[in-house]
């Protein structure tokens, strides 16, 4: 394997903990939007907020990391996607500036008038982010991002079937994971009745997103033809494998077991963002820039080899600590 | 004039929005920077010397980041987008050569993010002690944080470390990047404003608040503690600017002709305070004949590069402009040095803050004073150095993006961000106010801080089964 290899891997890693970490979060901010008004809803978004509240920031990261590891290691890359696709990374931006705020300030302004308003925005942008992102990674799957500044169309790279598709199967994900999620933590919350509310959207917003997911494939066969090819020859077993824990988790959903059926979800997010980056190798853009050719002079993709190192050994034992620290209730929102 | 304000072409849309965005993220990174050592210090005397006030101000001040620090990390996010956005360009050929620092950084902003997040929710069930450690890890990740930043801006003043052929990257030395020539001097600077700013900044409330007639304990702690941190970083950062006025007289001696509108290459060369810059040199403002020879090599014989050495089109734009930021960054800081030697002056004395009435209305207004020599420096610093994005490598108008709708974003960051900011201080305010009620109803909100351990919040369980 080529450090080149290496680090796209790496970047890989990175697509995969924010697509987990900050997919379950987004999620939980569709569910604090729809979860209406009402005893039983106010105790949803309540739980939604105890949830996300410490782990909010550190779950983010995850997103600078990867835009940092693409823009050091594939800067062609990286300067080819977000001049194309300068839309809608813009209203993907504008969404995570409206969500930030939207959540620094209903923390803090508990009892001002613009809480409600706040809560809206943040449930709001939770479905623009994901969207907008999804939106990108169908353009480029599909081949629409050109090498070079601003090369590709503006408007047809992204605005097309395959990318929305793309963009609503981010969403479902998105609360697909959150619900799961958000399941044990009513059960650590104590709350067999929200335990059980959030139990029955899990299982639909699995139906929804593995249906989404099938038409994905098929539209891909007509639009995205090599990234077809990619899932269903060599990424097949990854495909299949999250096929498989989407099922299992749907079973031990069904049965109440909610313990395996966090890892199990998780599996399947993961199995399926690795399936399309074997489908795609060795292709950063596809048929248009190789890995290899887009990567850069050996002592960077060391470099980033390094730092990537030093944030296992640093970042990772960090990470235990504060989810140790969250599962144990030994921290937790306070008044603001 | 179409230089100071740009309203033409998708670069100019780019360059108003970086400026525009980066002018507003620094002021929130200066708090991320510089607020939990502050923090840390009044957490520190509230346990060391079993101090109820200072143990309040902590816990208050960490409240009051949790809020700033959020607004920085959007922010900040923005940032990084922008780069993509904004400068494709750029990022597409340097990314692989400054990319490196910012993958550092990446480090940093984790542990930051992770250990504020704990200490901010930690207040009410973790032990004292251990509390306050992981409040260590913030300030050190804030440092190196604003160390790697700020070093890329350096290497875009002084690119060091990266073969080109056929204009595309081939080798870079990663070591050379990172400790590229500008580091030394502007690192240091940065952090020092960034303790500056903050410091000034928060002294300034309570500044306030005692001129409104609160003059407890609290209040004198709330201001003493930032400001003692401010007025020891206030004569070093004077040193530091000053070396680095130097350095870049030697280094990016374009930029430094730029804000001292030096037009010939010459010796013995007056240095102005004010003044408009025009062809002809300056045009009112104040001479002082040799010293600006004289401040770069201390000999009036020093020849100082002029703005003729390079062609017309190699010069920063908005010369006046450059000058006057300059100069107002020298006097603000001078200034600031003035608060800091009374206040550190009377307190050798007789171990008390000034009780003149001037000095409490002079550090009510050194907070925005610190941010505003804060921005013209970085004013000085990008601007000066246009027309390049890379200094005489990379001019900026190469760097941008060929997409359109760059005015639409510039329009969208404006009005968003000035309802963030609004939000921000509105938010802050409120807070301060709740403060105050509980403080004149002498009760806690019944938080108490390293209390025990309940299993699960009391709101959530035995709802409606
Ligand atoms: C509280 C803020 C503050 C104060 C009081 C000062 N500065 Fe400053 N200055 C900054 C905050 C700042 C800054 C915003 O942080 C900059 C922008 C880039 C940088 O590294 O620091 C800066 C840049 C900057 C530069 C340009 C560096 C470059 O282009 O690379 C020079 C020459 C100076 N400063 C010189 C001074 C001098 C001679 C000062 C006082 C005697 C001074 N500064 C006080
Ligand atoms: C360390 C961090 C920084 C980096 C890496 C950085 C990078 C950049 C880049 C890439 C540009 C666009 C290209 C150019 O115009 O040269 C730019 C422009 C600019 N930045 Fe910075 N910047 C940093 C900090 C700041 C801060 C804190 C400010 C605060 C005000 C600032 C003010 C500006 C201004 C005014 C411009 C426009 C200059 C012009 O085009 O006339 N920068 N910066
Ligand atoms: C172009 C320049 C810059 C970029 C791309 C950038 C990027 C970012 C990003 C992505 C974050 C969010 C990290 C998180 O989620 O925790 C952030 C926050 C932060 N940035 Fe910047 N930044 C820039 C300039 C600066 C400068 C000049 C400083 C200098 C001192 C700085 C200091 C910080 C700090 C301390 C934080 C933590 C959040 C806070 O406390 O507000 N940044 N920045």
């Amino acid at each position: 394997m080529s450090s080149a290899d290496a680090v796209a891997g790496v970047l890989w890693v990175g697509v995969s903990l924010y697509a987990v970490f900050a997919g379950a979060d987004f999620g939980a901010g569709f569910w604090g939007l729809v979860a209406g008004g009402g005893e039983r809803g106010r105790r949803a978004r309540e739980l939604v907020d105890w949830a996300i509240g410490p782990v909010w920031e550190a779950n983010h990261v995850w997103l600078i990391f990867v835009l940092v590891v693409l823009w050091t290691a594939f800067s062609e890359a990286f300067g080819s996607i977000f001049s194309t696709l300068f839309i809608p990374l813009s209203l993907a931006a504008l969404g995570i500036v409206l969500r930030g705020s939207g959540f620094a300030f209903h923390h803090s302004a508990r009892r001002l008038r613009g809480r409600l308003f706040a809560e809206r925005l943040f449930g709001v942008s939770s479905l623009l982010t994901p969207f907008f992102l999804g939106t990108v990674i169908g353009a480029v799957a599909s081949g629409r991002v050109p090498v070079g500044n601003a090369e590709g169309d503006p408007v047809t790279s992204w605005l097309n079937p395959l990318s929305l598709l793309v963009g609503v199967l981010f969403v479902a994900t998105c609360a697909y994971l959150a619900a799961v999620f958000l399941v044990s933590d009513a059960r650590r919350a104590e709350a067999p009745d929200l335990e059980e509310y959030f139990r029955a959207r899990a299982l639909g917003a699995a139906l929804v997103a593995g249906g989404l997911a099938v038409a994905g494939i098929l539209v891909m066969h007509a639009d995205a033809r090599y990234i077809y090819d990619g899932l269903t020859h060599e990424g097949l077993p990854l495909v299949i494998l999250s096929g498989v824990c989407g099922l299992g988790a749907l079973v031990l959903l069904r049965r109440a077991a909610p313990r395996g059926a966090r890892p199990l979800a998780v599996g399947a997010v993961v199995a399926v963002v690795w399936g399309w980056g074997v489908a795609q190798y060795p292709y950063l853009l596809p048929q248009k820039l190789t890995v290899a050719a887009g990567a850069a002079p050996s002592a960077t993709l060391t470099a980033v080899l390094i730092v990537f190192g030093a944030a296992v050994v640093l970042v990772l034992p960090a990470l235990a600590l504060l989810y140790t620290l969250v599962q144990r209730s030994m921290i937790e929102e306070t008044e603001l | 004039m179409s230089n100071v304000l740009p309203i033409a072409s998708a670069l100019e849309a780019a360059r108003s929005q970086m400026a525009f965005t980066l002018g507003f993220h620094i002021v929130l990174a200066s708090l991320g920077v510089a607020f939990p050592a502050m923090m840390l210090i009044a957490n520190y005397r509230g346990l060391r010397h079993d101090d109820a006030d200072a143990m309040l101000l902590a816990r208050r001040w960490s409240k009051v980041a949790a809020v700033t620090f959020a607004v920085g990390a959007v922010t900040g996010t923005v940032l990084s987008f922008e780069f993509g956005l904004l400068w494709p360009a750029f990022t597409a050929k340097f990314g692989e050569v400054f990319g490196i620092l910012f993958a550092i950084e990446g480090i940093f902003f984790f542990l930051e993010a992770i250990f504020i997040a704990i200490y901010i929710f930690g207040w009410k069930r973790l032990p004292g002690w251990a509390h306050f450690w992981t409040g260590v890890p913030i300030v050190l990740s804030g440092i190196g944080g604003a160390f790697s930043v700020v070093a890329v801006n350096s290497w875009m003043n002084q690119p060091r470390g990266y073969t080109l052929s056929h204009g595309d990257v081939t080798k870079v030395e990663p070591l050379k990047v990172i400790f590229n020539p500008a580091v030394p001097y502007e690192v240091p600077h940065m952090l020092l404003a960034a303790y500056m700013v903050t410091g000034f900044l928060v002294a300034s409330v309570y500044a306030v608040g005692m001129l409104r007639g609160r003059r407890d304990r609290l209040h004198r702690l709330g201001l003493l503690i930032p400001l003692t941190v401010a007025a020891i970083a206030t004569p070093i950062q004077l040193g530091v600017g000053d070396t680095a006025a130097r350095a870049i007289a030697n280094d990016q001696p374009v930029k430094f002709a730029g804000m001292e509108c030096v037009q010939h290459t010459s010796t013995h060369v007056t240095e102005y305070l004010g003044g408009r810059c025009t062809a002809d040199g300056v045009k009112g403002g104040i001479g002082i004949p040799g010293l600006d020879s004289f401040l770069i090599g201390f000999s009036t014989d020093t020849k100082v590069t002029g703005l003729d050495s390079v062609p017309a089109d190699d010069r920063p734009p908005a010369n006046t402009m450059l000058h006057w930021a300059f100069d107002a960054m020298v006097g603000i800081g001078t200034a600031l040095m003035g608060l800091a030697l009374w206040l550190g002056l009377t307190w050798l004395r007789r171990r008390d803050i000034p009780r003149s009435h001037w000095f409490l209305r002079a550090t009510a207004v050194s907070g925005v004073a610190a941010i505003a020599a804060m921005e013209c420096g970085w004013i000085v610093t990008e601007v000066g150095r246009q027309p390049w994005v890379v200094y005489n490598v990379m001019r900026t108008e190469n760097a941008a993006t060929g997409a359109s709708g760059v005015w639409v974003t510039f329009t969208v960051a404006l009005l968003l961000y000035t309802v963030l900011g609004i939000a921000t201080v509105v938010t802050l305010r409120t807070m301060a106010r709740r403060w105050r009620e509980e403080d004149s109803q002498d009760e806690d909100g019944g938080d108490e801080p390293y209390g025990p351990r309940p299993s699960a919040p009391a709101a959530l369980s035995g709802g409606p089964g």
